[in-house]
């Protein structure tokens, strides 16, 4: 049938498999000297040990939560973990509403509680903002480097006085007039404080006086308590930093931000609920700067909007400064215009309120314009990208998340690695005995399931380690099952392949063109029936959740992996070894004995024998004939053609002669015309011809794939 | 071996023929019965839903000796009042206990106590706490997954066979694993647990696979089958599914050794948990599935199919034909052994 000569071309196919393989290997081996791949795959928690927790952000009834405030309460969470010092913790979104947290070992209290607690973003009023170094920290600098003036601490001289009295730390900074606060905490106030803040409408914001400069003398008014009960008509500000004095500089709060070290990672956690109603020490989000603030003034909740965008110049035109535009609601302009009508123009730091998100201010601009509509700018060092994320951090802030605990799951790492050498083990017995069965099912055959299995689980080894590399994936309980069953569903292929060889064989082709023919059905139905496994594991793991995920991914892994040895390594295995003399002649223990399948070897030879002529053939004549055949380069087509030839020979000259033109000139035409089958009733010859019609009308199309397919 | 050898070849000939289609009545009876069954018995039986479907909190103790309920459910009484702990032994060292909702700090002294109590590592326990809801946001989201996944097979397979009737015969086989399987874990009282779900989804995906194999078959056998004179139709159909008889057991033994190995090896050295929840659900679905496709769904496409004039007509004429050589109505044998 086919003009030009074709064999099968099983090298190709093998080299094409070791191709992917190398360059899989090889791109892991350069990740593992290059990178941070890794020669194992990373564990998930229940394999490695750890606690997992979901969580589930809890708000009120009917508002929706949105990707963004999601991934911020993500970058919250990070934070706060990471500033703990855990390592190694996990924290992403799941679904469109979880939160899953996964730390390692066996987290403190404090540390699950940081997790659960909620951020949620407050105004306060600045009473005092200074170096981040705690004052023991400051000390021991400045004894060490000793020239350093005692203004190092951003503290006036009063202030630093007033410290010193109130925590007996000995100060020796020489306290005379040197305001000038160096690089530390100068700087620090003017990342966050610096932003001017201006009536959006109103003129130009102009550059925020200098820090250095501040705080040159400290108001000491006491003021008069609050009332008890604040709401939302409350006259602002609830709090003086001038008049209040008594308030904040209590004992307690001053031995609060003399001790607090701002600069350590630790004491940026976040998460700690500070009361809302009194004074508090916070660190700014960077770490920068240290406050004291006074009382919640406003909540975030009505912060309706912010934006990052450009600052309006003096006419109203556009700057190239970049801003954040804050606006309110009707509730939260009245109060923040009773908060900025009081503190403009006061000196700092008493004209600044801090924008506080989650215990750690996120900005504390100062206040150049009583805002009366509702509508602010913060300008200051910002560029694009940081306005944007304060805009951001704001925006979603306003909404206060908080969570509540859905499953929570620790696992012993002693149980975790229990686990993953049990699952192992299983996988390793299942192997064991799958190759068992293939090996009396398939005979010899059997052996090409094994190593077709030994193949893919080098594959999927590989690019285990790639998606553990590249896409953090970590391979869990769930994920080893999956794995498992990949591996049943895999040998599952093989056999569907070769039970389609096997009917050919018993159809009465020869071992070379049934190898063919199977392929190109038992091809179809892998395909199909695979495609209905690749969708259960897409949807699967688009769909479900938790270690569902997990077993989804390596089951649809499985399933590509198996039609790539399928197609790469199986069906060439089996051409190449259809041409060996074990196979081709159908020995007992080769699985495609001729046989044992209930085929009369005439018959098996190749051509369904309808001459009536019968002559049995010895041994030898038939090893002869094989021999011959080999020498002639018989090849899968010819054996194919060769029988659609035979086969259709009972219906249409016409079809038998262009197959036998076709095949090469010594092939088995002829002698499949001769060799007959013993003993073989009329009837049974009857049946034969029948079912060689039936193969006939398939035939056509099926043989025609096949040489499209070698090609 | 040889024998199974042998019962394949006269199976793909037709020499013996298990008939599929031609009791494709009793087998439909035998698998609305037991649907009707599965149906029931959760109605009285209910399920045994594992915490991550009620909620509550769950500890594991490993490394011990004693396993006894009463000392374990003591520790934790101690501890927290009116918790109603459940101790089931998972292994001879290993003690499960559920309880109803802890808060954590609750948590927290459960398992220090468990520690002490038991004498036992830090280590040694594991401590889950689901809340309420999650459970149903996992049984809703699996329930979503499980109807897109049905539906896009619907389709698929209408599209790959060119016939909505194999589609719907391949479903409702689909449905029946579905209802049987879990028909077994309510009558059982095997836990449902997250993973069992797992295995489930699996088995419905293992079930569809399986038929799709049997069915390439039968398409294959009926192709063109109007032109046909030697086969009646519904024996095409039987013929099909006889020739995939080997097959089928032979990829349902190849997939269950795996299930049958995590299972069994998992219950005796584990205990409940992820790997024995999964496999044992796969277990049972694998032998159900394999079963629907053989009994279910492919009797219920030929029956499908039965009505439909074409195929009247062709089996009218294979009768005819039949009946004028003065042949019997069987099928013949397609071709020789010996």
């Amino acid at each position: 049938m086919s003009d030009i000569e074709e064999k099968p071309r099983p090298g190709l196919r093998f080299l094409w498999l070791a191709i992917i393989t190398v360059a899989l290997a090889a791109i892991i081996a350069g990740g593992v000297i290059w990178s941070n791949a890794t020669t194992t795959p990373k564990l998930a928690l229940d394999l490695e040990g750890g606690t997992s927790i979901i969580l589930e952000p809890q708000v009120s009834e009917g508002t929706d939560i949105s990707k963004e405030q999601l991934d911020q309460a993500v970058a919250i969470i990070r934070q706060r973990v990471d500033s703990t010092g855990v390592s190694e913790a996990e924290i992403s979104t799941q679904g469109d509403r979880n939160i899953v947290v996964n730390l390692p070992g066996n987290p403190d209290e404090e540390t699950r509680n940081l997790v659960r607690s909620s951020a949620q973003l407050v105004f306060r009023r600045v009473a005092l903002v200074g170096d981040p170094r705690s004052q023991e920290q400051i000390q021991k600098e400045q004894e060490s480097s000793g020239e350093e003036s005692g203004a190092d601490d951003g503290l006036s001289d009063e202030e630093r006085k007033r410290l010193e009295d109130l925590t007996g730390a000995d100060s020796q900074g020489d306290g005379d007039g040197e305001d000038q606060a160096p690089s530390g905490g100068g700087d620090v106030v003017d990342a966050g404080g610096s932003a001017t803040e201006t009536d959006e409408a109103s003129e130009t914001s102009k550059p925020s006086e200098s820090e250095s400069s501040d705080a040159e003398e400290s108001d000491e008014t006491s003021g008069s308590s609050e009332g008890s009960k604040v709401t939302d008509s409350t006259p602002r500000p609830l709090f003086d930093p001038e008049k209040d004095a008594s308030e904040w500089q209590t004992e307690k709060i001053i031995k609060e931000y003399s001790e607090l070290d701002c600069t350590n990672k630790k004491n940026r956690t976040g998460g700690q609920q500070q009361p809302s109603d009194e004074p508090v020490v916070s660190c700014s989000e960077d770490g920068q700067a240290k406050y004291i603030l006074g009382p919640v003034e406003l909540s975030g909740d009505h912060l309706a909007d912010a934006n990052a965008g450009y600052a309006a110049g003096a006419n109203g035109v556009q700057t190239n400064t970049p801003a954040v535009n804050l606006s309110f609601d009707s509730t939260g302009r009245e109060i923040f215009k009773q908060i900025t009508s009081d503190i403009t123009g006061k000196q700092q730091p008493y004209n600044q309120f801090a924008i506080e998100l989650d215990g750690l201010v996120l900005s504390a601009p100062s206040s150049n314009a009583v805002i009366t509509d509702g509508n602010a700018q913060i300008t200051g060092n910002f560029t694009l990208d940081s306005a944007q994320t304060l805009a951001n951090q704001l925006k979603n802030g306003s909404l206060p998340l908080s969570f509540q605990v859905q499953s929570e799951n620790q696992i012993s790492p002693t149980l975790g690695s229990n686990y993953l050498k049990i699952g192992l083990l299983t996988g390793f017995v299942g192997l064991l005995l799958v190759v068992v069965y293939s090996l009396l099912q398939y005979r010899v055959l059997g052996l090409v399931t094994v190593s077709s299995l030994v193949v893919a689980g080098v594959l999927t080894y590989l690019l285990l380690l790639l998606a553990s590399w590249r896409y953090g994936y970590r391979l869990s309980l769930a994920g080893v099952a999956g794995i498992i069953i990949g591996i049943g569903m895999a040998a599952d292929s093989f056999i569907v392949y070769f039970e389609r060889v096997r009917d050919e064989l018993r159809s009465g082709r020869n071992l070379l063109s049934a190898v063919e023919v199977g392929w190109n059905r038992a091809k179809r139905t892998i395909y199909a029936s695979k495609a209905v496994n690749m969708l259960a594991a897409v949807i699967l793991y688009i769909l479900a959740v938790g270690s569902v995920r997990g077993f989804a991914f390596t089951l649809g892994l499985t399933v590509i992996i198996d039609v790539l040895i399928v197609f790469l390594f199986t069906h060439p295995m089996l051409q190449f070894l259809a041409r060996t003399k074990f196979f081709g002649e159908g020995h007992p223990m080769s699985g495609m004995d001729p046989r044992l399948l209930g085929v009369k070897p005439a018959a098996y030879r190749g051509a369904l024998n309808l001459s009536i002529d019968d002559e049995d053939k010895s041994p030898e004549a038939k090893r002869r004939e094989k021999a011959r055949l080999r020498k002639a380069g018989m090849t899968a087509e010819d054996g194919s053609d060769t029988t659609a030839a035979a086969a259709a020979a009972s219906e249409s000259e016409e079809t038998s002669s262009d197959t036998t033109k076709a095949a090469k000139p010594k092939t088995a035409k002829p002698k499949a015309a001769k060799t007959a089958v013993g003993g073989m009733t009329i009837a049974e010859r009857k049946a034969a011809a029948r079912r060689a019609e039936e193969e006939a009308a398939a035939e056509d199309s099926a043989a025609a794939d096949g040489k499209e397919d070698d090609k | 071996m040889k024998r199974f050898f042998a019962w394949g070849n006269r199976l793909h000939s037709g020499e013996s023929s298990i008939p599929f289609v031609g009791k494709a009545k009793l087998w439909l009876s035998i698998a609305g019965v037991l649907v009707l069954l599965s149906l029931l018995v959760p109605l009285i039986f209910g399920f045994n839903f594992g915490i991550a479907f009620k909620g509550g909190s769950q500890f594991q103790v490993d490394h011990i000796t004693d396993t006894s309920a009463a000392k374990g459910e003591g520790i934790i009484n101690e501890v927290v009042s009116g918790s109603e702990p459940r101790l089931t032994p998972t292994s001879d060292t290993a003690v499960q206990i559920e309880t109803n909702q802890l808060t954590d700090p609750q948590m927290q002294d459960v398992r220090d106590a468990l520690v002490s109590g038991y004498d036992v590592k830090v280590e040694d326990v594991t401590s889950t706490f689901v809340g309420p809801e999650w459970g149903q946001d996992v049984t809703s989201k699996m329930i979503r997954a499980l109807v897109i996944f049905v539906a896009i097979a619907l389709i698929v397979m209408a599209l790959y066979f060119r016939t909505w009737k194999m589609s719907v015969a391949a479903i409702v086989g689909l449905f029946a694993v579905m209802i049987v399987t879990m028909g077994i874990y309510s009558a059982t009282g095997f836990e449902v647990t997250p993973e069992a779900v797992i295995g489930f989804l699996t088995v419905l995906s293992f079930s569809l696979y399986d038929t799709v194999v049997v069915f390439d078959k039968i398409r294959e056998n009926t192709t063109r089958f109007e032109e046909r004179r030697n086969l009646k139709f519904s024996e095409l159909v039987n013929l099909g599914v006889n020739q995939t008889t080997v097959r089928s057991i032979n990829t349902s033994v190849v997939s269950v050794l795996p299930i049958a190995s995590i299972l069994f090896i998992g219950v005796f050295l584990l205990g409940a948990g992820t790997l024995v929840d999964i496999s044992l659900s796969l277990f049972i679905g694998t032998i159900v599935a394999a079963a629907s496709t053989l009994f279910v769904a492919s009797p219920l496409y030929a029956v499908l199919r039965a009505n439909e004039p074409a195929v009247k007509a062709q089996e009218e004429a294979v009768r005819e034909l039949r009946l004028k050589n003065g042949g019997a109505d069987v099928p013949p044998v397609i071709h020789a052994e010996v």
